[in-house]
C-alpha cells in the first residue's frame, strides 16, 4: 500500500528579550544555577507577574511576518501541573485566545513551492531545569530559565514529508533571526520543536492517529525522528496493529523514538484565565508601529537580489538564507562596486568554505566585508588574477591586513605589460622547439603546456587573458 | 440594652508571656509613668501626641508591646510579636521626627495581617505550611507603611490562607473575640479585628476576599474598609483568590482608616491588576455634610436569614443617617441568591491554582524522608494544609477539570458579571448601599465547625462586593441580644472610598459605638 505522511510542528522560539516575560530578572544563558531568578521566577508567596512589553512586540513581529491576524484582545491562561522545575505549580501560557492567529509560511523543497499554514503563535513562560546528575541520588533544580519568554508557533498538519518539515523549520528559523526575535541557538534550546506525526493510506482524507515527538533540537534530528516514526507507524499498521496516541521521545544515540506517556496518562491542565494578568489588548497603532519596524523579509530580499544584482534564483536563495549573510554580501557588493556575480561567487565559495572549515558563523568571519571587497576590486581592475586572489584571500584569512598590502608585500601584482609577456613567451618558445613543432603539427593540447611554462616563469602573475592571446599569436 | 461602656477593663487579666511574645525586660516597669489610656487613642490623637512631644514613638511602642504581652495570651491575636525590631523602628522614627522629617504616621505602631510578606520576619499565612517561612522581601503595602515611618508590632493571626469566616482554621489556634471570649472574632482577618478591638494595636492591615475585613470588623465592633479592587497593591500579599483579594484597613474609626489608606493606596508597577488612578486625600472630605446622600437598602438583604437584633441595629443606624440629612430608597439586587455558589466556585478554583506553589520543593513545609517526588508532594501538602484549605483546593480542582470547566468556572464568571451589573444599576438610584455585614452577631467558637456550608453562608452579604470589585466598609452600630457588636455594611461605586469614609465619619461624629471598648 502507498502511505502518506502527515506532519504538524510546534516550534518553541525563545524570545531574545533582555529580561524575563513576567519579571525583571535577566535571561542570559549559562549563568551559575539559580543566580538569574528573582522572587517572581522562584514563585515565592505573594509575588505577581507583570508582562514584558518587548515580548509582545516580538510576537507581533512574527505575526506580521507570516501574514497572521494579531488578536486584538488575547488572554494569558494558567496551565496547571506539578513539577519541581515549575515553581508556581502552573505555567503562564495562552490557551483559547493566543496573541497571533492564523498565518502562513511558504517553503520550497526540490524546487517546488508550498504554503504551510500556521495555526497560531502564543506567548508563554519557560520552566526551569531539573538536573539529575551529580546530586547523589537527589535532583537539582536550576530556575535560571524559569520565566524566559517563549513563542510557541503551531503549524497546521500541512507537511507531507520529513524534508518538508525540515524546510519549514529552517524557514522559520531564518525568519525569527531576520526579525531578531530569537537567537536561533538550537544547542542551547533557544529554538526547538515538537513534531506531530501520523500516516494514512494515500488518497484517504481522514487523518491517522498521531504521535507527538518531543524536544527535537536540530534539523537533522527532526528529519531522522520523523523518518523513524513514519516507518514505525507503517510497520505497525501493516502488521494489523493500530497506533495509540501518545507522546514519544527521540533518542538521537539509538536513532529511535520511544514512548513517554500515553493519552490516558496525559495531564488535565485545568487551563483558566490567569487572574493576576489583565487581558492583553493590542492597539492598532501598536501593530502599525511594529509593522514600520519590520526589516526586509527573506522572500522579498531574495527577489530583490535577483533584480538588483542580477543573481540567479539559487544564488539569491543561498545568500538570503540568513540576514547576516545577506547583509555581508550586500556590504561586499556595495564596497567592491563591481561585478555583483563575482562578489556572490566569493561569498558563497571561498568565504563560506573557510567559515565551514573553522566552524564559524558569518558574524565571526575573519575577513570583513571591506577586506573582501578590497580584494575583489583588485580582481576587477586586473591587478591580480582569480587564481592569485585565492592566495591573497588565504593570507587575509590567516594574517589580516588589506589585499593591497598583501599584493604589494608578496609581489603578486599581475603582469599586464604586453612587451614583458611577449619577452617571456619568446624565451619559452626558444627553449622548447620540439613542443613548438608538435603544436604546429596539430597537437593543440600542448597549448596548455606553454601557458603553464609562462605562468611558472611569472609565478602565476601573468594576466591570463593577455597571456592566452599573445601565446596564440606567437605559436602560429 | 446594657451599654458596653460599663464593661470593666479587668475582664482580661494579665497573663504570662505567651508563644512568640517577647517583650524586652524592663519596659513594662517604665510604663507606669505613661497614661494607661494611651492605647485608647485614635491614630489622629496619637499622631498629635507624637507631634507635640507628649510621648515618643519608643514610649508608645513599648506601651502597646506591654499591652500585647498582657492580653495576647488569651486573645491569640498575634502569631508573631516583633518587639525588638519594633523598638528599633520606633527609635528610628523618633530620630526622624527630631530631624523634622516626620509624617502623620511616623512613629505610630501598627500590625500586619500575617498574609503580608515582611522581609526577615516569619510570614505564615496562618498555616503550618509556612510555619518555617521567612519572607525574603516586603509586600508593597508593608514597604509603603515602613516608608511612612510606622512601627510594626508584629504579625496577626488569621484563618489559614484567609480561608474562613471565624479564624478557627488557623494553624495557630483560634483568635478570641475581645468582647466575649466564647465568641469567634470573625475571619479571616480575625487577628486584625481582635487586636484593634482589644487595643493591642491602634490600627492593623487586613485583607478581604469575601468579607474578611468587614465581617471580623463587625464581630469585633471596629471599623474596617475594603477598597475597590485594584486600589491597594496585592504584591506580597499571599494570594487566596487573585481576582477577589484586596488589602485594606481595620481601625477604631473611619478617620483612622482614611489616614492609613492614604499611605497604602496607589498604583504599583509590580501588580498588573493595581489600577493607575490618582489617590485622593481620604481625610480631606471628612467632616463634610452628608445632606442629600441617597442610601439604598437592598430588599434581598433584609429578608429570611437575617437575625432580628442585627436588622434592628442596622435600621436604627440607617435612621440616624436620615437624621443627618440622608434619604433612603429600596433597591434590588436580583442575582443575590446566586452570590454564594458563584463566589465559592471562583474563589476555590483560583485558590486551587494559587496554592499549587506550596509543594515542599523550595520553601515551606516538607515531609520527612520523602520516598519519591509524588510522596513528597502528597505528604508535604497533606501535612502542611489544614482541612478547610484542602477542601477548597479539592473543590477548586474539580471545578476547573476538563468537562466541568464550562459548567462551573465559566458559568460562575457569567453570573459574576450579572452581579456586578446589579450593583451598577442599584448605584444609579443611590450613592451608598447599606445593609447588614453578617446574618448574626459573632457566633460561638466551635458552633459552625462541623458544617462548612453554614460557615460559607456567613459571607452572604459581604462577598457580592468582592465579585463586583466595589469598595465597602463595616462600622459598629450597636450590639445584639447577646451583647456582641453589630456592624453596618456600606457600599459605594468604584473608587468612592472617599464617599464611604466621609459618610462613616459623619455617622461616627454623631454616635459613640466606635468608642466603646471591649477591654
Amino acid at each position: 500500500m502507498q502511505w502518506e505522511t502527515v506532519i504538524g510542528l510546534e516550534i518553541h522560539a525563545q524570545l531574545a528579550t533582555k529580561s524575563k516575560i513576567f519579571s525583571g530578572a535577566a535571561t542570559a544563558y549559562g549563568a551559575e544555577p539559580n543566580t538569574q531568578a528573582c522572587a517572581v521566577d522562584l514563585g515565592f508567596p505573594g509575588v505577581l507577574p507583570v508582562l514584558n512589553e518587548e515580548a509582545v512586540r516580538m510576537a507581533v513581529k512574527l505575526g506580521l511576518a507570516i501574514d497572521a491576524k494579531i488578536t486584538p484582545r488575547s488572554v494569558f491562561a494558567r496551565k496547571n501541573y506539578f513539577y519541581p522545575d515549575l515553581p508556581k505549580g502552573y505555567q503562564i501560557s495562552q490557551y483559547d485566545l493566543p496573541v497571533v492567529g492564523l498565518g502562513r509560511l511558504d517553503i520550497e523543497v526540490d524546487g517546488v513551492s508550498k504554503t504551510i499554514g500556521v495555526t497560531r503563535a502564543h506567548l508563554e513562560e519557560d520552566a526551569g531545569k531539573s538536573l539529575h546528575e551529580d546530586f547523589h541520588g537527589a535532583s537539582g533544580i536550576d530556575l535560571n530559565r524559569a520565566g524566559t519568554p517563549l513563542l510557541e508557533i503551531v503549524s497546521e498538519p500541512d507537511m507531507r514529508s520529513a524534508k518538508e518539515a525540515v524546510a519549514y523549520m529552517k524557514k522559520l528559523h531564518s525568519l525569527v533571526r531576520y526579525l531578531e526575535i530569537c537567537d536561533g541557538n538550537m544547542q542551547e534550546g533557544s529554538f526547538r520543536c515538537d513534531a506531530n506525526v501520523s500516516v494514512r493510506p494515500k488518497g484517504e482524507s481522514k487523518f491517522g492517529t498521531r504521535c507527538e515527538i518531543k524536544n527535537l533540537n536540530s534539523f537533522r534530528f527532526v528529519e531522522k525522528a520523523i523518518n523513524f516514526e513514519v516507518e514505525r507507524q507503517i510497520e505497525i499498521i501493516e502488521n494489523g496493529g493500530t497506533i495509540t496516541q501518545e507522546t514519544r521521545l527521540y533518542d538521537s544515540v539509538k536513532d529511535e523514538t520511544r514512548s513517554m506517556r500515553s493519552k490516558e496518562e496525559a495531564n488535565d491542565y485545568r487551563y483558566f484565565p490567569d487572574p493576576d494578568l489583565l487581558p492583553l489588548d493590542i492597539a492598532p497603532e501598536f501593530i502599525e508601529q511594529v509593522r514600520g519596524s519590520l526589516p526586509e523579509l527573506p522572500d522579498a530580499k531574495r527577489a530583490r537580489f535577483q533584480s538588483q544584482y542580477g543573481l540567479s534564483d539559487y544564488d539569491s536563495a543561498v545568500l538570503t538564507a540568513s540576514r547576516e549573510l545577506a547583509d555581508y554580501y550586500e556590504a561586499v557588493a556595495k564596497l567592491a562596486a563591481s561585478d555583483a556575480k563575482l562578489c556572490a561567487n566569493w561569498v558563497m565559495g571561498e568565504l563560506s568554505g573557510k567559515l565551514n572549515e573553522d566552524g564559524l558563523e558569518i558574524g565571526q568571519s575573519k575577513v570583513s566585508a571591506a577586506q573582501l571587497a578590497g580584494m575583489i576590486q583588485r580582481i576587477s581592475d586586473d591587478t591580480i588574477s582569480g587564481k592569485i586572489a585565492k592566495q591573497v584571500f588565504e593570507t587575509l584569512w590567516h594574517e589580516g591586513g588589506t589585499a593591497d598590502e598583501i599584493i604589494e608585500k608578496q609581489g603578486l601584482k599581475q603582469i599586464t605589460d604586453t612587451s614583458a609577456i611577449e619577452g617571456i613567451i619568446d624565451g619559452i618558445i626558444a627553449a622548447n622547439p620540439e613542443q613548438l613543432a608538435q603544436y604546429r603539427a596539430g597537437k593543440d593540447k600542448l597549448f596548455g603546456f606553454f601557458v603553464g611554462q609562462a605562468m611558472k616563469a611569472t609565478q602565476g602573475k601573468a594576466n591570463p587573458a593577455q597571456l592566452n592571446e599573445l601565446l596564440k599569436k606567437k605559436l602560429q | 440594652m446594657r451599654s458596653h461602656a460599663e464593661r470593666g477593663n479587668d475582664e482580661l487579666a494579665p497573663l504570662p508571656v505567651g508563644r512568640g511574645v517577647g517583650v524586652r525586660a524592663g519596659f513594662t516597669t517604665t510604663l507606669s509613668i505613661f497614661p494607661t489610656i494611651m492605647h485608647n487613642k485614635t491614630l489622629t490623637e496619637l499622631s498629635a501626641g507624637l507631634a507635640t512631644g507628649q510621648y515618643s514613638s519608643r514610649e508608645l511602642t513599648a506601651a502597646f508591646l506591654a499591652r500585647i504581652q498582657q492580653h495576647n495570651p488569651q486573645l491569640n491575636a498575634f502569631i508573631t510579636v516583633t518587639a525588638e525590631t519594633a523598638l528599633a523602628q520606633a527609635a528610628a522614627a523618633d530620630q526622624r521626627r527630631a530631624q523634622g522629617q516626620a509624617g502623620p504616621l511616623t512613629g505610630i505602631p501598627m500590625a500586619h495581617k500575617d498574609i503580608f510578606c515582611t522581609q526577615g520576619v516569619k510570614t505564615s499565612c496562618g498555616s503550618k505550611m509556612l510555619d518555617n517561612f521567612t519572607a525574603p522581601y516586603d509586600a508593597t503595602v508593608v514597604a509603603k507603611l515602613n516608608d511612612a515611618g510606622m512601627v510594626m508590632l508584629g504579625k496577626l493571626n488569621m484563618d489559614e490562607f484567609a480561608m474562613g469566616s471565624s479564624n478557627e482554621s488557623s494553624h495557630y489556634g483560634p483568635v478570641k473575640n475581645p468582647w466575649d471570649l466564647n465568641a469567634v472574632p470573625g475571619g479571616s482577618s480575625g487577628g486584625s479585628a481582635a487586636a484593634v478591638a482589644a487595643r493591642l494595636a491602634p490600627v492593623a492591615t487586613a485583607t478581604d476576599t469575601g468579607g474578611s475585613i468587614r465581617q471580623p470588623a463587625a464581630f469585633c465592633g471596629v471599623t474596617g474598609i475594603k477598597p475597590t479592587y485594584g486600589r491597594v497593591s496585592r504584591y506580597g500579599m499571599i494570594a487566596y483568590a487573585s481576582s477577589l483579594d484586596q488589602g485594606g484597613v481595620i481601625a477604631q474609626s473611619a478617620e483612622d482608616c482614611a489616614l492609613l489608606l492614604n499611605a497604602m493606596a496607589g498604583f504599583d508597577p509590580r501588580d498588573s491588576t493595581c489600577v493607575d488612578q490618582p489617590v485622593p486625600d481620604y481625610t480631606a472630605g471628612l467632616g463634610d455634610d452628608i445632606a442629600g446622600l441617597r442610601i439604598g437598602l437592598p430588599r434581598q438583604w433584609f429578608g429570611e436569614g437575617l437575625s432580628n437584633d442585627v436588622a434592628q441595629a442596622v435600621r436604627a443606624a440607617v435612621g440616624q443617617f436620615e437624621q443627618l440629612g440622608a434619604t433612603v430608597v429600596d433597591i434590588d439586587l436580583p442575582h443575590a441568591p446566586y452570590c454564594i455558589p458563584c463566589y465559592y466556585v471562583i474563589a476555590m478554583s483560583e485558590a486551587s491554582s494559587n496554592l499549587a506553589r506550596f509543594d515542599g520543593a523550595r520553601y515551606g513545609h516538607r515531609c520527612e524522608n520523602p520516598k519519591d517526588l509524588l510522596d513528597m508532594y502528597m505528604r508535604s501538602r497533606g501535612e502542611g494544609f489544614g482541612a478547610e484549605v484542602q477542601r477548597r483546593i479539592l473543590i477548586g480542582t474539580y471545578a476547573l477539570s476538563a468537562g466541568y470547566y464550562d459548567a462551573y468556572y465559566l458559568k460562575a464568571q457569567k453570573i459574576r458579571r450579572l452581579i456586578a451589573q446589579d450593583f451598577q444599576q442599584a448605584l444609579q438610584q443611590c450613592d451608598v448601599i447599606m445593609g447588614p455585614v453578617a446574618p448574626s452577631t459573632a457566633f460561638d467558637l466551635g458552633s459552625h465547625s462541623g458544617d462548612p456550608v453554614q460557615m460559607y453562608l456567613e459571607d452572604i452579604y459581604t462577598l457580592p462586593l468582592n465579585l463586583a470589585g466595589l469598595p465597602g466598609m463595616s462600622i459598629p452600630v450597636g450590639f445584639g441580644d447577646n451583647q456582641r457588636p453589630v456592624g453596618l455594611q456600606m457600599i459605594a461605586g468604584y473608587w468612592q472610598e472617599g464617599l464611604l469614609l466621609k459618610a462613616a465619619h459623619r455617622y461616627q461624629q454623631n454616635s459613640d459605638w466606635h468608642t466603646k471598648r471591649a477591654c
